[in-house]
C-alpha cells in the first residue's frame, strides 16, 4: 500500500516538475504578491493631503494651523484665497480636508470666548476621516490646553499650576508603533496560501478527470483511498513549501517580528493546509467541468477572504456574519498567524483556534473523501 | 468587421448561454449572495469594542470615570478584571481589545498634585481598530476631565470658555455619519463585477478550445474581432444585468445613497466590463487551457482589486511604486468612479478622467486580445 501511495507521489511531482508553468505559478506570483500586497494594504493615515483657509491671519490662527503640518500625519497642500476656491476643492479625492478659520478667530481668544475651527472633511473613506478626526482633536486639544493654560498663568498664576488633569497613558502592546505592516504581513500570508492551495487542488483533480488520466490511474490495482492520498499528499507538501516560502520573504523584507514558537505556528500551517485541501478536494468533486470549479473556487474564495479579519475585523461585523465566520477555515489560521507573529503566545492562548480548525478540517475532508471516493467509484 | 457575422455570433453564444441554465443561474445568483456577504461582512467601524477594566484604586472618583466608559457606546465593558495579570490574560486570548487601569494612587495623585493618569492599554495587533479604539478612549477622558475642571473654574468664577477656548466643528460630505458601509459597498460591486467579469469570459473562449469548436469557428468566414466582440456582447449584457442587481440590493438592502446619474453609472459599468470581459478573452486565448486561464484570472482579478483599487485601503497611503501599480490596475478606476456615483452626485462631466482611463484600457486590451487571437490560429 505504501509502495503503491509513494510510487503514485513520485508520478505526480515528476509532473510538476515537466510543467513549466507550474514551476512558474508556484513560486514568483506568490512571492511577488507578499511584496506588492504587503506595502498596499495599510489604513494608516500619514502625509494626508490637506487645504487650509485662513481669514484670519493671525499670531494664534497661524500657530494652530502650523501645528498640523508639524505632526507629520497631514501636509497642507493647498493655502485657499477664499470660500468660491473652497467650494471647488470638495468632490476633488486628492485633497479630502480643508481646514477653515473664519476671521475674529484671535478676537475670540483673546476675550476668553470660544473660537472656532471649521473642519469640511469629505467622507467618502470614512476610516480615513475618522482617523484624521481623532488627530484633529488631539491637536486642537492641545493647542486649546496650551492657549488656556498660557491665559490662566497670565490672569490668576496662583491657581494655573493646579489645575486638575487627568491624562490617558497609551500602550499599545504587541505593535507599539502601530504598524500596518505587523498586521497585514502575516495576513497576507494566510490569504496567498488559501487562495493557491485551494485553486491548484480543485483545477489539478477536475482535469485530470476531463482529460480521462484519472480513469487511467484508476485501472491500475491502486485503491481509492490511496489515490486520495497520493493525489493530496503532493499538494500538501507544495503548499507546505509555499508557506514556508512566503513566510519567509514577508518577514525578512517587512521586518515582522516572529515571537512565538515556530511549532505551535507549524501545527497551525498543517491544520490549515489540510483544510484548504479539503475544500479543494470537495470544489473537484462539486464540479464535472473546470468552468464549474472556477465557479465555485471563486464563489468560496472571496467571501472566505473578505470574511476572515484579514482587514475587516470580525466583532464589527453583525452577530449573524459573525456566525458565518466560524466556517472560514482562514480566520482560525489567522488568529494563530497574528498570535504567533506578534502576541508570541502558545497552545494555552491558541487552543481553542486549533481544536475549531481540527473540526472543520476533519468535517471537510470526510465530506470530500466520502464525496471523492464515490465519484471514482 | 461585418455587423451580420458578429450579429450571428452574438445570437450563437445566446443559444448555448440559453442551453446551459445552470450556468445562467448561477451567473445571477452569484453576485446577489456575494454582495449580500461582502456587504454585512466588510465593515471597518469599532463600535462596542470588548473592553476589559481594572480599577486598583476602588475610588468614588475612578468608578465615575469607569461609568463613563459604560455609559460609551464605543465600548462593551464585558468584565472587571480582578487584577492586572487577568487582564493581560484577558488580552492576549483576544477576549478585549482595550484595557482600562486605573491605578492605586488615582485619587491621591489628583488631589495632591492635581494631575493623574489612567492608562489604556491596546491589542495593537489590528493597528487600525487600536487607532480607533486609544482615539475614542481619550474622548471619553477628556469629557470626563473637563466636566472636572468646569466644576473646578466654578469655584473661582472662572466659565467654561476659559478651559475649553477652541471647537472643532465638523462638517462632512458625502458619507455623513462617516459609516464604513457608504465607503466599501460600492466598491464591493466593483469587486463582484470583476470576478464575474473574468470568470464569464475566461471561460468562453478556453472551453471552445478544449472541445475543438474553435477549429469549426476558424473554418467559417468570420475574422477574429468578429468572434471576439460577437462572443463577448452577450456576457456585457449579463453584466449590466449583474451590475443592475448589485445596485439595487447596495441601495435598497444596504441603504447606500445613490446620488450620481444613471448615466455615468451605466457608462463606467459598460466600459469597465468591456476591460475585464477583454482581459479574461486575453487570457484564455493566450493559455488556451481553463487551468492556466484561471490561475491567471484569478491573479488579476480578486487580490488586486481588493488591495490595490481603493476599495478599502487608500491609494494615496502607499508607497510610490505601489502607487505607480495602481494606475495598471483597471479597477481602480471604476471603483473610484462607483464611490463618487454613490455618494458624491456625479455626473458623467465629473468622471471624465476616470472614464477616459477605462476607455484607453478598452481599446489596448482590445487591441492586443485580437492580435493574440490572431496569432494562435497561426
Amino acid at each position: 500500500m505504501f509502495d503503491r501511495i509513494w510510487r503514485m507521489i513520485v508520478k505526480e511531482f515528476r509532473q510538476l516538475r515537466r510543467d513549466k508553468y507550474a514551476r512558474f505559478w508556484l513560486t514568483v506570483p506568490p512571492i511577488l504578491q507578499m511584496l506588492i500586497y504587503g506595502y498596499a494594504a495599510t489604513f494608516e493615515v500619514n502625509h494626508l493631503q490637506i487645504a487650509v483657509i485662513d481669514f484670519d491671519h493671525s499670531q494664534e490662527s497661524r500657530d494652530l494651523l502650523s501645528r498640523f503640518a508639524f505632526t507629520g500625519r497631514f501636509d497642507v497642500a493647498e493655502t485657499l484665497p477664499n470660500e468660491q476656491a473652497l467650494k471647488s476643492l470638495i468632490g476633488r479625492s486628492d485633497i479630502p480636508m480643508a481646514l477653515e478659520i473664519e476671521p475674529g478667530f484671535a478676537e475670540l481668544l483673546r476675550k476668553g470666548q470660544t473660537a472656532h475651527l471649521q473642519v469640511i472633511v469629505d467622507g467618502t473613506n470614512s476610516n480615513t476621516a475618522l482617523i484624521a478626526v481623532g488627530y484633529i482633536n488631539q491637536i486642537a486639544d492641545q493647542f486649546a490646553q496650551d492657549y488656556a493654560g498660557n491665559r490662566l498663568n497670565q490672569m490668576m498664576p496662583a491657581i494655573a499650576a493646579s489645575v486638575p488633569q487627568i491624562s490617558l497613558e497609551q500602550r499599545p502592546w504587541y505593535n507599539p508603533d502601530l504598524n500596518s505592516q505587523w498586521f497585514f504581513v502575516p495576513g497576507v500570508i494566510g490569504s496567498i496560501t488559501l487562495m493557491m492551495v485551494v485553486n491548484l487542488t480543485a483545477f489539478a483533480i477536475v482535469r485530470e478527470r476531463e482529460i480521462g488520466t484519472l480513469e487511467q490511474v484508476m485501472v491500475t490495482p491502486i485503491r481509492p483511498f490511496e489515490l486520495i492520498l497520493g493525489k493530496t499528499i503532493p499538494f500538501f507538501l507544495v503548499g507546505l513549501a509555499d508557506v514556508v516560502l512566503v513566510a519567509v520573504v514577508g518577514t525578512l523584507w517587512f521586518q515582522v517580528p516572529f515571537r512565538g514558537n515556530p511549532l505551535v505556528l507549524l501545527l497551525g500551517v498543517v491544520l490549515f493546509l489540510l483544510s484548504t485541501l479539503g475544500v479543494g478536494l470537495l470544489i473537484s468533486t462539486l464540479s464535472s467541468t473546470q468552468q464549474q470549479a472556477f465557479a465555485s473556487g471563486f464563489f468560496f474564495l472571496n467571501p472566505a477572504f473578505t470574511l476572515s479579519g484579514f482587514a475587516f475585523p470580525i466583532t464589527s461585523m453583525p452577530k449573524a456574519m459573525q456566525m458565518i465566520t466560524y466556517l472560514d477555515p482562514l480566520r482560525y489560521f489567522l488568529v494563530i498567524l497574528r498570535g504567533t507573529f506578534l502576541k508570541g503566545v502558545g497552545l494555552g492562548v491558541l487552543w481553542p483556534q486549533m481544536v475549531a480548525l481540527a473540526l472543520l478540517t476533519s468535517i471537510l475532508l470526510l465530506i470530500s473523501v466520502a464525496r471523492f471516493r464515490k465519484s471514482i467509484d | 468587421m461585418n455587423l451580420r457575422r458578429t450579429a450571428a455570433m452574438s445570437r450563437k453564444e445566446f443559444i448555448q448561454i440559453r442551453r446551459d441554465p445552470r450556468s445562467l443561474i448561477i451567473a445571477l445568483f452569484l453576485p446577489l449572495i456575494q454582495i449580500l456577504l461582502l456587504g454585512y461582512g466588510a465593515r471597518l467601524d469599532a463600535n462596542h469594542i470588548p473592553v476589559y477594566v481594572l480599577d486598583q484604586e476602588g475610588s468614588q472618583d475612578s468608578q465615575a470615570l469607569l461609568k463613563a466608559f459604560q455609559a460609551s457606546s464605543y465600548f462593551d465593558v464585558v468584565k472587571v478584571a480582578k487584577n492586572y495579570r487577568a487582564l493581560v490574560k484577558a488580552i492576549d486570548a483576544d477576549q478585549c481589545k482595550l484595557g482600562i487601569v486605573i491605578p492605586w494612587d488615582f485619587s491621591k495623585r489628583l488631589d495632591d498634585a492635581g494631575r493623574t493618569s489612567v492608562q489604556a492599554i491596546v491589542d495593537g495587533t489590528d493597528d487600525n481598530s487600536a487607532q480607533l479604539a486609544e482615539g475614542y478612549a481619550q474622548a471619553v477622558v477628556e469629557t470626563y476631565a473637563s466636566n472636572m475642571q468646569l466644576d473646578w473654574f466654578g469655584r473661582y468664577g472662572l466659565s467654561q470658555q476659559a478651559i475649553s477656548p477652541l471647537s472643532v466643528d465638523y462638517r462632512t460630505w458625502f458619507n455623513e455619519d462617516l459609516e464604513s458601509k457608504n465607503f466599501i459597498i460600492p466598491g464591493t460591486v466593483a469587486l463582484v463585477m470583476a470576478l464575474m467579469g473574468a470568470l464569464l469570459s475566461s471561460l468562453t473562449i478556453a472551453r471552445e478550445w478544449e472541445r475543438g469548436t474553435m477549429e469549426q469557428l476558424i473554418a467559417t468566414p468570420v475574422t477574429a474581432m468578429e468572434i471576439m466582440v460577437g462572443k463577448l456582447i452577450p456576457y456585457l449584457v449579463i453584466g449590466l444585468i449583474d451590475a443592475v442587481l448589485c445596485a439595487v440590493f447596495a441601495v435598497g438592502w444596504f441603504a447606500v445613497p445613490f446620488r450620481g446619474g444613471l448615466g455615468a453609472f451605466f457608462l463606467a459599468t459598460t466600459l469597465f466590463l468591456i476591460v475585464i470581459l477583454g482581459i479574461g478573452y486575453m487570457i484564455s486565448v493566450a493559455t488556451k487551457n481553463q487551468l492556466g486561464a484561471s490561475q491567471y484570472a484569478l491573479l488579476v482579478t480578486l487580490l488586486p482589486t481588493t488591495m490595490l483599487s481603493g476599495f478599502a485601503f487608500p491609494i494615496d497611503q502607499m508607497p510610490a511604486p505601489i502607487r505607480a501599480i495602481t494606475y495598471v490596475v483597471y479597477s481602480r478606476y471604476y471603483v473610484s468612479a462607483l464611490k463618487r456615483i454613490f455618494l458624491s452626485s456625479a455626473g458623467i462631466s465629473d468622471l471624465v478622467p476616470e472614464l477616459v482611463a477605462m476607455t484607453i484600457y478598452a481599446v489596448v486590451i482590445g487591441f492586443f486580445a485580437t492580435r493574440a487571437f490572431r496569432k494562435s490560429l497561426q
